[in-house]
């Protein structure tokens, strides 16, 4: 197990730290909101999803993309925009999707894919699938209407969803007690009839144990909801490669606890260094083939403008 | 022997055959259970189909479009009905950000079969928001369709094709379109998308009439026969796509083209029929234009107000004279009875 994470928990780092580097090229010409950080979430929920299990995302969702099995040449070249992009260049960083992996999209309009993973449980439901969803949003994402909609239905119409708040305490450069009187995202979860839980510290092992309990209770049949509020921390600047803490909204101070505790050296720390080295390699060679193949994919054909606006029957 | 059918139980015929036929169609939206049945128009299907498949849901617009899309792309082909358009208000973000964009930011890789039934409420003293026709905001967007038929046998083609689509569908209905009787076979069969039906022909002037003011153009159009004036009259029941074609046909011939909307002018479907005539026919000859929708206000509630703020087939019919009779006296006919509005008993 811990070779897997690591490997999951490094490879998304080293997608993001050369998504970073590259980025001043100007090579990727759209916006990126990198996940460097923020990866244990993902990590933990998606180690405990079947490849049939189904995921929602936000812009920020590299992250979850590679968590969940989405393919990394296919996204690279997608930030390139790229035709062999996974949205053939129509959909850039910030609308992801690999279906064949259960990524089913990520939006950049917050809390907008909330209601669709809850939609996508309830079908599961009248399909008799045994099909797991997990919807993935921000702290902000809680102060839209459609959020309190969604828990709202996923709970009395009990759906096999597991609702992940991914609490960085950020929006933009808005912090949460800027934008909410009380703190207490899990606790409101829970007044909507639903098991909540609030899960401190970044820890990757914690919540893929808590994600994990959730996914075997609706495999067993306690449909759900599920709600984790994990608190996590973002590294770099909202959107761009950069760290921004000169910006004067938060500090490099507050920070650094969540840099000391990276759950990417944690990890590794606990499994075996040829073990780690070896992964570490396999990675490396992965990520640089995966720009590489974007670098030397062609740009969508012209008349790409007009394809895809409507699925013929 | 022609079976007759109202509009509202075309609705309710197409969508429990397609119901029926296909176990992946699902209906919800507030009401859709309940003893009144969104005007009849979802009756007996929870009874038939059971409450997993047809459900009440909580007055949350916005979500449960977001779940209708999500619903969608795990195979089930949601009807989420509105008892007001004005409601439709509170899907657009799911619709516009979303469910429009879905098959193209995605390229290709899903697609959203959903239908957003949702009615436009004049009736009597439905006031501000319960009356609005609000198609040409989502005629805006590019990854919609946009219906609003206005026969009963276009009702129900047109719902089974909406259904059936693989594609968000806006299907717009009239609440006193709900009463219109006529001609509905019992099988199945569509209606398809992007093809004008010509009501009445005539050739002095092109009367195009959206939604329920398809209904007053014929209206009106009989009025004006007694004049020596005949009127060609379009239901172009397709917003989106256009069918322009067929439009500029009758225009060529006519020379004089109104177009009456069930909804304000300005920026509306009406604007956009004209425009997409103007563009093809400048300069080929001369065209005589003319719209004609909602006075351009709030909808008010009393009733000498609101028969003011309405087009009608009165109103139209004195418009159309005026065109085809440009220089003489004006004539308005005698008031032209819409028994569905004479003969409507509240409240709703």
């Amino acid at each position: 197990m811990f070779d897997r994470l690591y490997r999951s928990l490094y490879r998304i780092r080293r997608v993001e730290e050369e998504i970073a580097i590259v980025y001043p090229t100007d090579k990727i010409k759209s916006p990126v909101h990198l996940s460097i950080g923020q990866e244990a979430v993902s990590v933990g929920v998606c180690d405990v999803l079947a490849p049939t299990d189904v995921v929602f995302g936000t812009y920020r969702g590299h992250a979850l993309y590679l968590a969940k099995g989405g393919d990394l040449r296919r996204m690279i070249a997608e930030l390139y925009g790229k035709a062999t992009g996974c949205t053939k260049g129509k959909g850039g960083s910030m609308h992801l999707i690999d279906p064949e992996a259960g990524v089913m999209g990520t939006s950049a309009v917050v809390g907008t894919t909330i209601p669709q993973a809850v939609g996508y449980a309830y079908a599961a439901r009248v399909k008799r699938q045994d099909t797991v969803v997990a919807s993935f949003f921000g702290d902000g994402a809680t102060e839209e209407g459609a959020f309190h909609e969604s828990l709202n239905f996923a709970a009395l119409k009990s759906v096999p969803i597991i609702f992940i708040c991914e609490n960085n305490g950020l929006s933009i450069h808005s912090r949460q007690l800027e934008r909410q009187r009380v703190s207490n995202i899990f606790e409101r979860a829970r007044t909507y009839g639903m098991p909540a839980e609030r899960i401190e510290g970044n820890d990757v092992l914690s919540i893929r144990e808590s994600v994990e309990r959730a996914a075997q209770a609706i495999r067993a049949g306690q449909p759900g909801p599920y709600f984790f509020e994990c608190m996590t921390y973002r590294w770099r600047e909202h959107v761009g490669p950069n760290e921004d803490f000169a910006a004067g909204y938060r500090t490099r101070e507050e920070a650094e606890p969540w840099m000391r505790d990276d759950q990417v050296k944690r990890i590794g720390g606990m499994i075996d260094a040829s073990l780690r080295s070896r992964i570490e390699q396999e990675v490396e060679a992965e990520v640089a083939d995966a720009f590489e193949f974007a670098e030397r994919s062609p740009l969508p054909d012209d008349r790409e403008l007009y394809t895809d606006m409507f699925k013929e029957l | 022997m022609e079976r007759i059918l109202s509009y509202a139980e075309a609705l309710q015929e197409a969508t429990e055959q397609e119901m029926a036929r296909d176990p992946s169609v699902v209906v919800f939206g507030i009401g859709v259970d309940d003893f009144k049945a969104v005007y009849g128009t979802t009756r007996g299907l929870v009874e038939r189909f059971g409450p997993e498949r047809v459900f009440d849901s909580p007055l949350s617009e916005d979500a449960m479009a977001g779940i209708a899309i999500g619903a969608s792309l795990n195979g089930l082909r949601p009807i989420h009905v509105h008892i007001r358009m004005d409601f439709l208000l509170l899907t657009m973000n799911q619709m516009v950000n979303i469910a429009a964009k879905a098959h193209y930011m995605y390229g290709g890789a899903v697609s959203i079969p959903i239908v957003q039934r949702a009615v436009i409420g004049r009736s009597w003293g439905q006031g501000a928001q319960h009356s609005q026709g609000l198609h040409s905001l989502f005629m805006h967007i590019p990854g919609l369709r946009v219906v609003a038929p206005s026969t009963p046998y276009d009702a129900k083609g047109c719902l089974v094709q909406s259904i059936r689509d693989n594609n968000p569908v806006i299907f717009v209905e009239h609440r006193m379109g709900h009463f219109q009787q006529g001609p509905v076979p019992e099988e199945l069969y569509t209606v398809p998308f992007g093809k004008a039906r010509m009501l009445a022909e005539g050739g002095d002037i092109t009367m195009v009439g959206v939604s329920y003011m398809a209904v007053e153009c014929l209206r009106a159009a009989r009025e004006l026969a007694q004049t020596g004036v005949h009127a060609d009259v379009i239901d172009p029941i397709t917003l989106s796509p256009l069918d322009v074609d067929t439009i500029v046909d009758s225009v060529r011939k006519t020379g004089r083209l109104l177009v009456v909307d069930s909804d304000w002018t300005a920026c509306g479907a009406s604007a956009e029929i004209i425009a997409a005539v103007a563009e093809r026919l400048q300069g080929a000859f001369p065209v005589q234009l003319r719209r004609m929708g909602y006075a351009d206000t709030t909808c008010p509630t009393a009733k000498n107000l609101e028969n003011l703020y309405y087009p009608d087939a009165q109103k139209i019919a004195a418009a159309a004279y005026g065109m085809v009779r440009q220089g003489a006296e004006a004539w308005v006919p005698a008031s032209v009875t819409a028994p569905e509005l004479v003969e409507f008993r509240g409240p709703f």
